[in-house]
């Protein structure tokens, strides 16, 4: 998509070069072909235009209606500033707790359950640590056998109770065994819920509340389109959230929804998750995110 | 608000309202050129008229593979089992749809089958197996790992066998670039031809509501693999709007059956046109 409008944008320029010079009017209408291209990325719209007009005044900033290769400065201007946005500080995670807690949160069936047990696959294997997983979906059918034959698969212990329905005490009581049996790190499964179900987001908060976790991350899904600001940045108002997992990137999706989400709640991506065995888990690289927005 | 005449503002507004919606730059591009066009022959018309055209273009992209809208859940009277084969990417609600159909179905009278077809993800047919006894309805499974072109097999075999009304096939979550895995459901749909010769009936690709456009290539990647033939749209119940299956069905030619609005297992509706196209505007 991008590699292609690099090139109308540079026709498009020369073309008006021809007729006289650049004007301000015709980059804004260039513009207005980036904006559409993030739309068509899943960019949320308004962020899309706010980030266009920002990329417009760096452009004339740096005399793009003078430059010889006008698409191709735009083009660049674009991807750095992409790329800042979704940069910022690599953040990885906390694990200074004593266990550290590490909570999940999200909507149904973007990735929590798999996400926890490829974390505590990686934190057992390339950090050293000993995780317990726990299962606090007491909703979804076979959600705890999920996450039993997830942990299994990585040779992880799951703390669930099956008797137990208050998501609260079964990880209070998970934690209480962590401390007993020298288990440092806890990662808490939930059930995936909608940021408009009042007594399922109080559920979480409640439980955020109660065991003050360290890190607690937000697990999209990186095909959502417009609708991942309202997600975020309702999750974010109940549990001021620490990171975000964005998943199933093995995908064709360009993922604007990434640049959204970072731009709405300004929170680091922490991890991605590139498929469904437990060793697809990647650290975030911002520019490669910028390049696959725009299609690069 | 306050304006009485279609004006740029409020075109520019109506752009919003499609795009926020995950309707898409080139169908809201598309919808937009022919308000322009009816704006241009009616000069006065204003914007409550507007509101009016509005939902009857939107409508009328869903409207040519929506004819006749369903507004029960029905299947067509034949001999032998009706055959449904549910497919889409990881997550999206394939199983709980089938859940929530089997439900609807059974209701009806009609006797039920489902197949546990996703073998792979974890406990996947424990999840299927707790649908079947929540609703009350047959399941047809295997181990773990088993391949489920034979599951399909037996299943469809099961079902004509106990004299079954509709088989509901689970099929194990896809992203559609994995050109195995769609080569794998090309396979499961041909074997169970060998029992029930034009099964599966009908292929339905579900669809997550917040997806935005890559959407668009589930529905090509998924058709191209198995001539999807029904789309359902889930977690309504939430903020997204699922915008995205306008153009899918405008483009694709595949009538939206049912949408998912919660996880409980009489949250199942059939497809309404003009309450999807208002739900826009609200
Ligand atoms: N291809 C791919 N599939 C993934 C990835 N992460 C998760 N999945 C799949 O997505 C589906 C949903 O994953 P789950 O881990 O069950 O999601 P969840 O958020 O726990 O779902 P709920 O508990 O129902 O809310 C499963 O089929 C997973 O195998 C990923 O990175 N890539
Ligand atoms: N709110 C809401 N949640 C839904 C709806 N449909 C399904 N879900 C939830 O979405 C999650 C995933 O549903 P599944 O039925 O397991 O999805 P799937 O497509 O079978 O997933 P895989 O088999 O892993 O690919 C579960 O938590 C469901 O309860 C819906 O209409 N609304
Ligand atoms: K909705
Ligand atoms: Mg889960
Ligand atoms: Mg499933």
């Amino acid at each position: 998509m991008f590699d292609n409008l690099t090139d109308k944008l540079d026709k498009a320029m020369h073309v008006l070069k021809g007729h006289g010079s650049i004007t301000e009017v015709n980059v804004a209408d260039t513009l207005k072909e980036i904006r559409r291209a993030l739309v068509d990325a899943d960019v949320n719209y308004k962020i899309a235009k706010e980030f266009t007009s920002r990329a417009k005044e760096k452009a004339l900033g740096q005399g793009v209606l003078t430059t010889l290769k006008p698409g191709q400065l735009l083009t660049k201007i674009v991807k750095d500033e992409l790329t800042e946005l979704m940069g910022g500080d690599v953040t990885g995670l906390n694990l200074t707790g004593n266990p550290t807690v590490i909570l999940m949160s999200g909507l149904q069936g973007s990735g929590k359950t798999t996400f926890s047990g490829k974390l505590a696959n990686f934190l057992k294997t390339k950090k050293s640590k000993r995780p317990l997983l726990v299962a606090c979906d007491i909703y979804r059918p076979a959600a705890i056998d999920q996450l039993h034959v997830v942990g299994e698969s990585v040779g992880v212990e799951v703390y669930s109770n099956r008797e137990e329905k208050d998501p609260v005490k079964i990880s209070e009581a998970a934690i209480s065994h962590a401390k007993q049996n020298g288990f440092n790190v806890v990662i808490i499964d939930t059930a995936g819920r909608l940021a408009v179900d009042e007594q399922m987001m109080t559920e979480i908060a409640n439980v955020h509340a109660a065991v003050k976790p360290q890190e607690t991350l937000f697990v999209v899904d990186s095909m959502t389109g417009q609708d991942a600001v309202n997600t975020a940045k309702a999750f974010n108002e109940r549990l001021n959230f620490d990171g975000v997992i964005l998943t199933k990137l093995d995908g064709d999706t360009r993922g604007g929804a990434a640049l959204s989400i970072k731009s709405v709640v300004d929170k680091p991506i922490k991890f991605i998750g590139t498929g469904e065995k437990m060793e697809a888990i990647d650290v975030f690289y911002p520019s490669r995110m910028a390049d696959r927005i725009l299609g690069m | 608000a306050g304006k009485s005449k279609v004006d740029a503002d409020v075109l520019d507004d109506l752009e919003d309202v499609l795009i926020s919606s995950d309707v898409g730059v080139a169908t809201t591009i598309k919808v937009i050129d022919r308000i322009e066009e009816r704006v241009a022959k009616d000069k006065y018309l204003g914007t409550t008229e507007l509101n009016g055209i509005l939902r009857d273009e939107i409508a009328g992209l869903l409207s040519e593979v929506n004819n006749g809208d369903a507004t029960d859940f029905t299947i067509p009277q034949q001999d032998g089992p009706y055959v449904v084969m549910v497919v889409g990417v990881n997550g999206v609600g394939k199983t709980t749809t089938i859940g929530k159909l089997a439900h609807q179905f059974k209701q009806k009278g009609l006797k039920v089958v489902l197949g546990a077809g996703d073998t792979f993800r974890a406990a996947a047919v424990d999840q299927l197996q707790i649908w079947a006894d929540r609703v009350g309805v047959e399941i047809v499974k295997q181990d773990m790992g088993s391949d489920p072109a034979s599951v399909a097999f037996d299943t469809l075999q099961s079902a004509v066998a106990q004299n079954a009304d509709v088989v509901l096939l689970d099929t194990a979550g896809r992203l559609h670039n994995k050109v195995n895995l769609m080569n794998e459901l090309t396979k499961v749909k041909r074997v169970m031809q060998k029992i029930i010769p034009n099964a599966p009936h009908d292929v339905m690709l579900v669809l997550d509501g917040s997806t935005g456009q890559n959407a668009f290539e589930q529905a090509k990647q998924f058709t191209a693999a198995t001539e999807v033939s029904s789309l359902a749209v889930t977690k309504l119940d939430g903020t997204a709007k699922g915008g995205v299956v306008i153009g899918i069905s405008d483009q694709f030619q595949i009538p939206v059956r049912y949408i998912g609005v919660g996880e409980g297992v009489d949250d199942l509706q059939v497809f309404n046109k003009s309450e999807f196209v208002d739900s826009f505007f609200n």
